[in-house]
């Protein structure tokens, strides 16, 4: 019957999982800014899907 | 098309609006940004939301200094291999458009490489290529498109916080424990005696135990750490009890499970942290875009350009201007030193340090002040100061911005938390005597089980969550308070003094009057068309009020900058300026802004603008002169004094010609005998803000200025402060009735204590039973008190 401690272990490791998955989410500062990215997904990314810029002229000197 | 918002920033169209693209702009600025926008695919900003921009502020070589290579290495958060990192702190950000435009800046500019922002700080965070960009560059591009960074001392001087996060980690370590602890001792809430549960209770046991060690060890060491601080500094605050009870917990239970009494209190343990914590969590509400600790650093340039001998100007940093320098003060510059005119004409916005918001003129010879703006031309200076040596900045040597207002301060649940201890310290060992004659072996379970049961954690909770939910409520209503211990200082406050100039009455309204000999019909109607072709705000605001006139074509029109225009139609002329420029004595008796008037060369009379008191300022005051004293001191001349004293009370003491020291010591000596809340809005305040007990600053624009305060009020909401009041003192009296509500569970618990009958299931059901209790009872009389706000403030 010693499969509960097999059950036990499998358990808790899940458990340590989130945990450890939690302690990093942290530390990569996922909690400093909780409302940005709920007003960022939002956004329509098509109306501003990338055109060749041809006219812009007026802000970009880079040479290239 | 809404024809008379300006499209760009949604203020009305002047009367000289622009149209362009069909679509109407209340300025060039606007337009400008316009154009950069929809010629860069980013029209969606419009559709996003409506009017969302800001007109661009003129900038003409305000950010030279960012040629200094020294100062972009301290501004820029990383730097290495032709790639920069800056955090740039932007007031204007405020909606979802200002987001979305930000994040897409690198259409703007290729070397732009990634934008992020972070709405609650208002903060850009930008990486960008060095190659062919630079700082300046950047700064100057957000400038132009209306979203001005705020580039200031503080930043210069601590680039990088770091964020604590430990609470969040201690959290998440007892929520883990918690949901796992509840999970195993599930079994022995039921009792049954049932074979495997019989045969594997010890190991669940065990593993209980070791779950609840991080929780004691990390998550709850905060308790400790305090409760050790209170004890050697001999006040025995609420963590003493607490720390009691969790040690009680945590070693009655781990001798339970090593000498196989029983399965222990793990679960209570782990829960009581868990709950403790979440309350310290909602305790902590921050207003990211605010900040408490302001001082002159915030607002002061990091940089000034100094004539060097050769006549060549150069950018220092404002730390290396000596006495003696000559400096260059371009138009909107604030002055960071005492100095005197050379040359240039001087028009100084002095509202950071007093509020007052006309600009004073200034001739050469004249000494500034730092703290004013220059509005207008350029100026030469000569340093009379250094920056820490100057009038403005050195009351912040003062003692009081070293003193720490929440640590001398007693919190109620401190004040309770000491007879608490002693109480349950005596319950615990009369209990444990009894025992002693009657069943000794059961002495130590009693004396373990009231430690236990009679941890306040409901106790705890009421002022967190109580404080916690009025700051929230505060803070919907523009009302920002630091911290929690600030409230509870607010609620005990029995004086309360208002600065005048800015905090009563209003930076950005006026209300102007006429002295002197009438203007005859002619005299009025050329004088409108005069001020028709001036830009100067002094005269859009006459020009406002005087009465319409038919437009006239005038002979002759002059404006000199820095003393006034000139008309001249039908051999009739009329000037309006300064007193020198009409040719008349300016009054000195008077330190308002005025517009002298002369009619063909003859002293008519002048226009004087007077700040206009704020809406409701009467009342507040009516409302709160029945619970509290009151007084005003003001830092102008008492001009003022017959008008204010028909706004306030008869029992309100003024006081006028009151400098920053004044102030803070008329707050020193009144706090001898009572708490003193100060309500201003100036650096000129700053003294007085963080001498009183608690500092309120005024301010229109919560975003831009105030000084280092306590609380920063909306100036909208001023007439409200007696609302605020009463609510923080409303509040005191719900904590006071958790409190009782809270005895009253301990009670119970007390009577399965004493005569040892705890049980770990009771426990396990008490704790949360009564935690979770308290929550809901403060919470819900809070919000109670919050919609009452909400319908007094309709009303």
């Amino acid at each position: 019957m010693s499969v509960i401690y097999v059950l036990l272990t499998i358990s808790i490791c899940v458990a340590l999982i989130f945990f450890i998955a939690f302690v990093l989410s942290v530390r990569s500062g996922q909690y400093d800014d909780a409302y940005t990215p709920s007003v960022r997904m939002l956004f329509e990314d098509e109306l501003v899907a990338p055109t060749p810029k041809e006219n812009n002229n007026q802000n970009n000197s880079q040479t290239e | 098309m809404n024809n008379d918002q300006c499209y760009h920033c949604g203020e009305p169209n002047a009367k000289t609006k622009i149209v362009f693209d069909d679509r109407t702009f209340c300025c060039h600025g606007c337009k400008t940004v316009y154009e950069i926008f929809s010629t860069n695919d980013l029209g969606y900003y419009y559709q996003l939301e409506q009017n969302a921009g800001a007109t661009p502020d003129p900038i003409t070589g305000a950010y030279d200094y960012l040629d200094n290579v020294d100062i972009i290495s301290k501004l820029v958060s990383f730097d290495e291999d032709g790639v920069q990192v800056v955090n740039l702190t932007i007031p204007h950000i405020h909606c979802s458009s200002c987001i979305w435009v930000l994040e897409n800046l690198n259409r703007l500019h290729n070397s732009i490489k990634n934008t992020q922002v972070d709405f609650l700080k208002k903060k850009l965070r930008v990486t960008y290529a060095t190659e062919d960009y630079s700082l300046k560059e950047l700064v100057t591009l957000l400038a132009r498109i209306g979203y001005t960074p705020n580039i200031s001392l503080k930043d210069y001087e601590q680039k990088s916080a770091t964020v604590d996060r430990s609470l969040i980690y201690k959290l998440g370590v007892a929520g883990f424990a918690f949901g796992n602890v509840m999970l195993l001792s599930f079994p022995e809430y039921f009792e049954v005696e049932e074979f495997w549960l019989e045969q594997y209770k010890v190991v669940f046991r065990w593993l209980m135990l070791v779950f609840s060690l991080p929780v004691v060890f990390y998550a709850a060491s905060g308790y400790f750490v305090s409760a050790y601080k209170g004890l050697t500094s001999k006040m025995l605050n609420i963590d003493v009890p607490i720390a009691l009870g969790i040690l009680a917990l945590f070693l009655r239970s781990a001798v339970d499970v090593v000498f196989d009494f029983g399965s222990g209190f793990f679960d209570s343990l782990t829960g009581l942290v868990f709950f403790l914590l979440i309350g310290r969590f909602f305790q902590q509400k921050t207003y990211g875009f605010l900040s408490f600790e302001r001082d002159y650093k915030s607002y002061f340039p990091i940089a000034v350009s100094r004539l060097q001998q050769n006549g060549n100007e150069e950018n220092i940093q404002i730390y290396e201007v000596e006495k003696g320098d000559k400096l260059l003060i371009r138009n909107q510059e604030i002055l960071p030193v005492d100095c005197v005119l050379l040359s240039g004409g001087a028009r100084i916005d002095y509202s950071f340090v007093t509020g007052e918001s006309q600009p004073v003129r200034k001739e050469a010879g004249d000494k500034l002040f730092a703290g004013g703006k220059q509005i207008g031309g350029v100026l030469k200076v000569e340093v009379l100061k250094s920056v820490s040596q100057s009038y403005l900045t050195q009351l912040w040597s003062n003692a009081a911005f070293a003193k720490n207002k929440a640590s001398d301060f007693l919190t109620i649940t401190d004040g309770i938390g000491r007879r608490f201890t002693w109480a349950v310290l005596s319950i615990a060992f009369v209990a444990m005597a009894f025992w002693l004659f009657y069943d000794a072996t059961k002495a130590i379970n009693v004396f373990t089980a009231v430690l236990i049961i009679a941890c306040p954690c409901a106790i705890a909770l009421a002022a967190p969550f109580t404080l916690g939910n009025l700051l929230r409520i505060f803070g919907k209503h523009n009302f920002y308070v630091k911290d929690t211990n600030t409230l509870e200082r607010l609620a005990q406050v029995q004086t309360a003094i208002f600065d005048k100039t800015g905090t009563l009455t209003s930076a950005s309204e006026n209300t102007i009057f006429y002295e002197g000999i009438e203007l005859s019909k002619e005299e009025s109607s050329l004088l409108k068309n005069t001020l028709r072709g001036s830009n100067h705000p002094l005269s859009r605001s006459l020009y406002e009020l005087l009465d319409a006139h038919e437009i006239k074509t005038l002979d002759e029109f002059q404006e000199q900058t820095g003393k006034g225009v000139l008309g001249r139609h039908d051999q009739h002329s009329i000037r309006a300026g300064s007193a020198p420029f009409v040719g008349t004595e300016p009054d000195s008796n008077s330190f308002d802004t005025a517009v002298y008037i002369s009619a063909d060369e003859l002293y008519k009379g002048r226009f004087v603008f007077k700040n206009k008191y704020r809406k409701g300022v009467r009342e507040m005051f009516v409302e709160l002169s029945k619970n509290y004293s009151l007084a005003v001191l003001s830092g102008d001349n008492d001009g003022e004094r017959e008008k204010l004293a028909q706004l306030l009370p008869l029992t309100v003491p003024m006081h006028f010609n009151q400098r920053p020291e004044d102030k803070l010591a008329f707050v020193e000596k009144l706090q001898e005998t009572k708490k003193v809340l100060m309500v201003g809005d100036g650096l000129n305040d700053a003294g007085a803000l963080a001498q009183s007990d608690v500092g309120i600053a005024v301010s229109e624009n919560v975003n831009v200025f105030s000084p280092a305060c306590d609380a920063i009020l909306d100036a909208g909401r001023l007439a409200d402060l007696a609302q605020f009041l009463r609510l923080s003192r409303n509040g005191i009296t719900i904590i006071k009735m958790s409190f009782v509500l809270s005895l009253c569970y301990n009670l119970v618990g007390l009577y399965f204590a004493v005569t040892g009958q705890l049980r770990p299931v009771i426990a396990a059901i008490l704790m949360p039973l009564s935690s979770i209790s308290i929550v809901a009872f403060t919470t819900l009389a809070t919000n109670f008190l919050g919609n009452k706000l909400k319908k007094q403030v309709k009303t």
